[in-house]
């Protein structure tokens, strides 16, 4: 299945420097968040591309292969608003409390981009990516319980304030997030 | 300033040589730290090419003035852009030829010694990958053992030597570099030999190499004569070539001896190998050169770039050869194990003839250092 890129560069045929060369360009068209998506036939860019993105603190999310051509996902998290952003929604479970009451019911909300749902979630999550969350509310039951998670809770806790100044009095940002997630994960690429 | 070329070749000359190299490797840190090229004399400088994508002015600084400086990458691509940054900064420097794919490839022959009536053994240094493979040559005559894959190298060597290829042989499947021994054999309508312990899934044809067989090279009579010696794997086999050199192939290396794992059956070969080194072996002439099938560092290389070593000095120095207690034996070489070789299972179908990848598939499996040994 395809995966949903902002940008998408095809780096195929090209060999080392340049897939890197390109992408680090590309990556100026990208917005905070955002994800690209580099198409690549050197096998060299994978241990490259991770090794890279984490030197500049972009999140290197994964890659696929399709007929040969190696599809590498990578968003770009630029700044530190991402990393040390403060959390102020109140209602917060932590991932330990989670798996404790997940047989309880509620419904796990993973608010990350689509491409690092693909690449590892929680089973049973269901996926609205941050971007589309107000206007896909609707999809959501105010009667459940809600536990809002991305990568490192910062997503989750803007996300739970949506959620909640819509009426909704269930919401729970669950912190860490998926970054310190031990549990198993479920793929879908 | 300006960029030169190194090849192979000629970083392989500066390691046998001892001489100085300082090398600026831009490969990613994992790839550095699993394996780079090994000099005597090099001084080495690891910074991804991907780290110097906007400018080399902090590591001019770093670069030596009074050694050459080589650039080196995976492939060739990104050592030759940071080399060309590094011109214009006004510094001469160089970069490798093909990058480490070339240096894994590269096979320095070199004379080990003489043989009855002028015949001649040759060992052919893989440097990049530790690898050995041998050529015996007497009176246009050729016998090879644990050729590596690259084919050309042997028969082109043979052409010059003006010797016909007769006899191919493997010492044991090996399992962590490809062999070219097959394909040497079909390409010059040598025999090719196998020990049969070790080719029962092999789907190519091939003549037993058995216990105490020996063939003649040359007219004259040289003699390269088998003897069984389990321990590697169930049929690795070892020659003693004109009484004078015991080929040990991957059971006893000069720092190290082989590992009974590869093939995944380690428990149930500790007794063999021990029964190879401490008893099979030691019944033989402490004069005999041992000549083994890898190295695994530069320490193991003699001055003229050959590893060879007496067996009753192995005998008395290899820590692998004197291990008293068969219980801590055996703990040695099944619990201590270093890391697998990379692709080792894939590289064991590709000997069996079981798959067929091709160059570039090839070379990607025999990326990265040997690792047959236990120290």
């Amino acid at each position: 299945m395809s995966i949903k890129a902002d940008i998408k560069i095809d780096c195929k045929g090209l060999t080392c420097p340049m897939p890197i060369v390109k992408t680090k360009k590309a990556m100026n068209d990208v917005g905070n968040g955002q994800i690209l998506e580099v198409q690549a036939t050197d096998k060299g860019s994978i241990a490259d591309l991770k090794a890279w993105s984490e030197s500049v603190g972009h999140q290197y999310i994964g890659s696929t292969e399709e007929d040969g051509v190696l599809l590498h996902y990578i968003r770009k998290s630029g700044d530190e608003h991402y990393i040390e952003a403060e959390k102020n929604f109140e209602q917060t479970i932590t991932n330990e409390e989670l798996i404790d009451r997940a047989p309880e019911g509620g419904i796990i909300l993973d608010v990350r981009e689509e491409a690092e749902y693909a690449f590892g979630h929680i089973e049973g999550s269901i996926s609205i990516p941050m971007g589309e969350l107000e206007e896909r509310i609707n999809e959501l039951n105010k009667d459940q319980e809600i536990f809002v998670i991305c990568r490192t809770g910062t997503r989750s806790d803007l996300a739970a304030q949506i959620i909640a100044d819509k009426g909704f009095t269930k919401v729970y940002n669950v912190l860490p997030g998926m970054n310190s997630w031990c549990g198993d994960l479920t793929k879908k690429i | 300033m300006t960029v030169f070329k190194m090849t192979a070749a000629q970083v392989a000359r500066k390691v046998i040589e001892n001489q100085s190299l300082f090398i600026l490797d831009v490969r990613n840190k994992d790839a550095f730290e699993d394996w780079k090229i090994e000099g005597h004399s090099f001084d080495y400088l690891n910074i991804p090419y991907f780290d110097l994508l906007d400018g080399v002015d902090e590591i001019i600084p770093k670069l030596p003035a009074d050694k050459d400086v080589l650039v080196v990458c995976a492939k060739e691509g990104s050592s030759l852009m940071v080399a060309e940054m590094i011109s214009d900064a006004g510094r001469d420097v160089f970069y490798l030829e093909g990058g480490m794919k070339s240096w894994s490839s590269y096979l320095e022959p070199i004379k080990v010694g003489d043989l009855t009536d002028g015949g001649e053994i040759y060992q052919f240094v893989r440097l990049g990958k530790g690898c050995l493979s041998y050529m015996v040559v007497s009176e246009g005559e050729a016998a090879i053992i644990d050729a590596v894959r690259f084919k050309d190298v042997f028969t082109n060597f043979a052409k010059e030597k003006n010797v016909e290829i007769k006899h191919v042989f493997d010492t044991h499947l090996h399992a962590d570099h490809i062999s070219g021994g097959r394909h040497i054999a079909k390409a010059t309508g040598a025999t090719y030999y196998l020990p049969p312990k070790d080719a029962e899934e092999v789907v190519f044809d091939y003549t037993p190499l058995e216990d105490d067989l020996t063939v003649k090279v040359g007219t004259s009579q040289i003699e390269v004569g088998a003897l069984y010696s389990p321990g590697h794997t169930i049929g690795s086999t070892s020659f003693i070539v004109d009484s004078k050199y015991l080929l040990t192939g991957d059971i006893l290396f000069i720092d190290s001896i082989g590992r009974p794992d590869l093939a995944g059956l380690a428990e149930d070969w500790v007794g063999d190998l021990r029964e190879t080194l401490y008893h099979r072996y030691r019944e033989l002439a402490e004069d005999l050169i041992v000549l083994p099938a890898h190295f695994m560092n530069i320490e193991e290389l003699n001055e003229e770039g050959t590893v060879a070593k007496r067996l009753g000095d192995l005998v008395a120095e290899n820590h692998g050869l004197n291990i008293e207690s068969e219980e801590e034996f055996r703990h040695t070489v099944t619990d201590n194990l270093p890391p697998q070789p990379n692709a080792y299972e894939l590289i064991r179908q590709v000997n069996m003839g079981k798959i067929t990848p091709d160059n570039d598939e090839q070379t990607e499996m025999e990326i990265g250092p040997n690792r047959c040994a236990v120290r």
